[in-house]
Formats: structure tokens, C-alpha cells, sequence
């Protein structure tokens, strides 16, 4: 008993003299905007923003402006905190937004003819010969939009793909955490 | 002969992350990207290699003597993390190099279960001093292995056509699960020079 006493508090002495005296000798000046980053930060090095941790992501705060509200366990209340710290405009924290699957679709009635968009089109999706009329081949059509600018007209609208049990999918559950005060 | 078996048996037969289940927060954590994880690995090497070192050190000339073998977490928990902090300290004022390569991970892994648990496990084996190194070695060998494998998995996840709901940490739960049974297939590798 005495004897773990002993051990455990030498142990302890020798290692805290030894962080004690290389923190003081050993000390490198860091930039001291990202120790104030770093300090509002959960420290859960939990590393879900894509930096290793949250020092990393700290500096990269600091040094090449990454955003602010990339950490998941500090949530909006830590991203309002760097925001006031750092005099940025507050971003919440994005949920993920479903985009559907979009098609180019031709007003037939409207088009002249001028085979701009066939040219345009990477995927040669685009059927049709000069002054005659185009359609787009909706199976190949990958919603790119890139032959929107091309056509002197405006008769190319994006139309989103009707629901199908192919490309339906369960939507996230966005329900707000209540702040309890 | 039979080191060679100690690090084999640590890099693939007892994988620290796929069999022994250790050190899964930084394997989880930080595999989204290669060279990250390569980082991370590195770092690891380094510690548990130290850690393993170290912990001989204070089982074998402070622990065992005073019949204190009860206390081995505890002590092993400080005296790893006070030496890595002391070693992240030197590396961050001698060498901005190695600081670039290792430096940042190391705070991370300060002590995590992997960095415990191999020493814990080479003390109730009774290693000798180059067993331990070796085990220790060869455990962070393994887990780079792991890591490294697992993040180029989960790149080519991040370009692939995964169910929307299986999406980010269920599909990397899901491939964990499955190269954890691949892992299985190393079992007695080690065992025919017995």
C-alpha cells in the first residue's frame, strides 16, 4: 500500500517536473489567433471536420480561412462562438439538401434549329440537324445544363425526373434540437 | 526465430484494430484520406514503439520489485502520456520537419486503447525488453497496415453509388466489419513453431 503510494506519487513528480521544465524550455511561439480557436473548440479530436483534430483545424481556421462550421460535436453554439471571435458571417451547419435528378427538355414549338446545344452537349444527349427541330434523348440526358447558355431562343427548360421507386429515397428526418434554458 | 513470429503475429494474426479491437476512434476517425492516415500511422509507430519501451522500463524496475503489478494501468496511462507530451514538446522545437510529419497526430494519440493495451499485453505475456519493442513495433505496423488499407477503401467509397441511407459512417462500420473477417483468415499463422 505505502509502497504504490510512494511509486505512483515518484512517478508522477519526476514526469510533472520533467512537462513542467520542457514546456518552459521547449516552448515554440505559435500563432496566437488559433490557441484562441483552439480554445473554443470541444476538444474531442474527434476529427469529423476532415482535419486530424481540433489543433489542425484550428490552424487551418487561422491560416487559409477554412469554414467555420465544419464541428459536428460543437454544433451551431461553437460555430457562433468562432464567428464572433473571428468577425465572420454565422453559417449554420449544412443538412444535406436532395437534389433530384434533373432532364433538359427542348419547347419543341420554340426551337429554330440551330444545333448550338447538340454541340454543347457532352453526352450527346441531343438529337437533331440544322433548321430542324431538336429533342433530347431523356435516358442519356445527364442534367448538366450546359446547353442552356448556348440557345439563342431560352427553349430549353430543366425538368426534374418524375418520382420513381427507382430514384425515390427515404428523406433525413430534419427535426431542430430544442435549447433548454 | 521466434521474434520474427512475435512481429508477424502482431502485424496479422492478432491485428491490434481487426482482431484485437483496439485503437478504433483513430481508425474510424481518421482514415478519410490516404495521406492522413499515413501520417497517423507514423505517428502511431512511433509511440507505441516508445510506449512499449518505456513501459518494460517501469514494470521490469519499478513495478515488479515492489510487487505492484496491480497497478500497471495506472502507472502505464501516466508515464506514456507524460513521455509522448515530452517528445511532442522536443519534436515541435528541434525538428519542423518531423513536426509537419508527425506532430499533429501525436497529441491525438497520447494514450489511446491501442497505445495501453499493447504494453498491458506484452507485461502479462512477460516479453523481455526486444520482445516488447518488437510486439510493440509490430502491433503499430499492423495498425498502419489497417489504417492505410481502410482509408483507400473509403476513397473509392466517397466515388461510389452507396444508398443514400448507408452513406459516410454506416458503409465504414459495414467495410470494417468485413476486412475484420478477412483478418480472421491469418489465424494460426503463428502458431506451427510451436
Amino acid at each position: 500500500m505505502l509502497a504504490a503510494l510512494l511509486v505512483m506519487t515518484g512517478i508522477a513528480l519526476v514526469l510533472g517536473t520533467a512537462l513542467g521544465y520542457a514546456a518552459i524550455y521547449f516552448k515554440v511561439e505559435g500563432n496566437p489567433l488559433a490557441a484562441q480557436i483552439d480554445a473554443l473548440l470541444p476538444q474531442t479530436q474527434c476529427a469529423q471536420c476532415g482535419f486530424p483534430g481540433c489543433k489542425p483545424y484550428a490552424e487551418a481556421i487561422a491560416s487559409n480561412g477554412a469554414e467555420i462550421n465544419l464541428c459536428t460535436p460543437g454544433g451551431d453554439d461553437c460555430a457562433h462562438k468562432l464567428a464572433d471571435l473571428l468577425g465572420r458571417e454565422f453559417k449554420p451547419r449544412g443538412a444535406p439538401v436532395e437534389k433530384l435528378k434533373t432532364v433538359a427538355l427542348i419547347d419543341e414549338q420554340s426551337c429554330i434549329g440551330c444545333t448550338l446545344c447538340i454541340q454543347a452537349c457532352p453526352v450527346d444527349a441531343i438529337v437533331g440537324s440544322a433548321k430542324q427541330m431538336h429533342t433530347v434523348i431523356s435516358r442519356y440526358c445527364t442534367g448538366c445544363e450546359l446547353c442552356l447558355p448556348p440557345c439563342p431562343v431560352n427553349c430549353i427548360t430543366l425538368e426534374e425526373e418524375p418520382r420513381t421507386p427507382q430514384n425515390w429515397r427515404w428523406k433525413y428526418p430534419i427535426t431542430g434540437l430544442k435549447v433548454v434554458t | 526465430m521466434s521474434y520474427l513470429f512475435v512481429i508477424l503475429g502482431a502485424v496479422l494474426v492478432n491485428n491490434v484494430v481487426f482482431v484485437r479491437i483496439l485503437g478504433l476512434c483513430p481508425f474510424m476517425g481518421v482514415s478519410k484520406k490516404l495521406d492522413t492516415a499515413i501520417g497517423m500511422g507514423l505517428a502511431t509507430t512511433f509511440v507505441l514503439t516508445l510506449a512499449s519501451g518505456t513501459s518494460y522500463l517501469i514494470d521490469h524496475y519499478l513495478l515488479v520489485p515492489f510487487d505492484l503489478d496491480y497497478m500497471r494501468t495506472l502507472a502505464f496511462i501516466v508515464v506514456i502520456a507524460a513521455i509522448v507530451q515530452i517528445t511532442e514538446l522536443v519534436i515541435h522545437k528541434t525538428s519542423p520537419l518531423l513536426q509537419q510529419v508527425l506532430g499533429i497526430y501525436l497529441p491525438l494519440i497520447t494514450t489511446n486503447c491501442a497505445v495501453l493495451g499493447i504494453p498491458l499485453l506484452s507485461a502479462k505475456e512477460s516479453y523481455g525488453l526486444l520482445e516488447s519493442l518488437l510486439f510493440g513495433f509490430g502491433s503499430a505496423v499492423g495498425f498502419t497496415f489497417a489504417l492505410i488499407l481502410f482509408a483507400g477503401v473509403r476513397e473509392r467509397l466517397d466515388g461510389a453509388d452507396v444508398p443514400l441511407p448507408f452513406r459516410g459512417v454506416p458503409i465504414a462500420m459495414m467495410t470494417a466489419g468485413f476486412m475484420s473477417l478477412a483478418f480472421m483468415g491469418f489465424a494460426g499463422l503463428d502458431r506451427f513453431h510451436h
